[in-house]
């Protein structure tokens, strides 16, 4: 399955940085199909894991009020220039993306 | 409930075909990693019944060492960026609400050993409120809030 997440890692001073953009609909499940008016299902992430290596350095728990398109950005202590860095996605059908990015 | 769970799953399965070949492949474990997910918290329809389900506790402490950034004006609710950072030690997690939604946690974000207590996304306000972060800590909640002006709202349409 292509991945359809984006991630930049970037080490300096023993900081890593790290930032991620995935693609969703977070469809909250509140809004409502203008045109026939039926509710439109809810659709959103409700779980992202990051790793580092093997490692988990966050579990960021979601609901549909994280903006469509979610931006993510978070920062760890460690990590060497090409190291691996993992995130995936599980939202409420089940569904789920996996990327990958090496730290520069 | 359980009818209205029923027919989410119904619809749901429409689009199960590509799961169950992720299922079949070894890339999805439903059972471990939804089990985890806080339904009750994000359902809650006030800031102080989530802060319990989630937390525990909603005894925050109001603190300035945390920050919370986000725009004096949000032009867009559907699109607002927040950024939440502390000096703390011993962050556990870093938790965002939007104070003015119909369901105001938005976010809840569990750190591992070696993440630093900074997080940044993006989030749907629906009105013009405050944009509280809670930090837990091994001693307590603590928190900081940020007033966010939303001249259109991001939920509903």
């Amino acid at each position: 399955m292509a991945s359809n997440i984006k991630i930049r890692a970037k080490t300096s001073d023993g900081v890593t940085t790290v930032k991620a953009l995935m693609s969703h609909e977070m469809e909250t499940g509140l809004r409502k199909d203008k045109k026939t008016g039926e509710p439109i299902p809810a659709h959103f992430i409700q779980e992202v894991t990051a790793k580092w290596k093997d490692q988990v350095v966050m579990t960021a728990l979601w609901s549909g009020g994280v903006s469509k398109n979610p931006y993510l950005s978070f920062k760890f202590n460690g990590g060497e220039v090409g190291d691996p860095i993992e995130i995936s996605w599980v939202d409420n059908k089940g569904e789920t993306d996996t990327g990958t990015a090496e730290i520069k | 409930m359980i009818d209205a769970k029923r027919r989410v799953l119904l619809k749901g399965s429409l689009g199960v075909g590509a799961i169950s070949v992720a299922v079949s492949a070894g890339l999805l474990t439903p059972g471990v990693v939804l089990a985890e997910w806080p339904a009750n918290a994000f359902k809650a329809t006030d800031t102080k019944a989530a802060l319990t389900d989630l937390l525990g506790s909603d005894a925050t402490e109001t603190s300035d060492k945390v920050t919370v950034k986000a725009p004096d004006i949000a032009e867009n609710g559907a699109v607002v960026p927040v950024t939440v950072e502390t000096d703390v030690e011993g962050v556990k997690s870093i938790s965002i609400i939007a104070s003015g939604n119909g369901t105001p946690l938005i976010a809840s974000f569990d750190l591992g050993e070696n993440a630093v207590p900074f997080v940044s996304t993006r989030i749907k306000m629906a009105k013009t409120a405050d944009v509280v972060a809670v930090v837990q800590t091994d001693s307590g909640l603590l928190s900081a809030a940020k007033p966010v002006k939303v001249t259109i709202g991001g939920c509903g349409g």
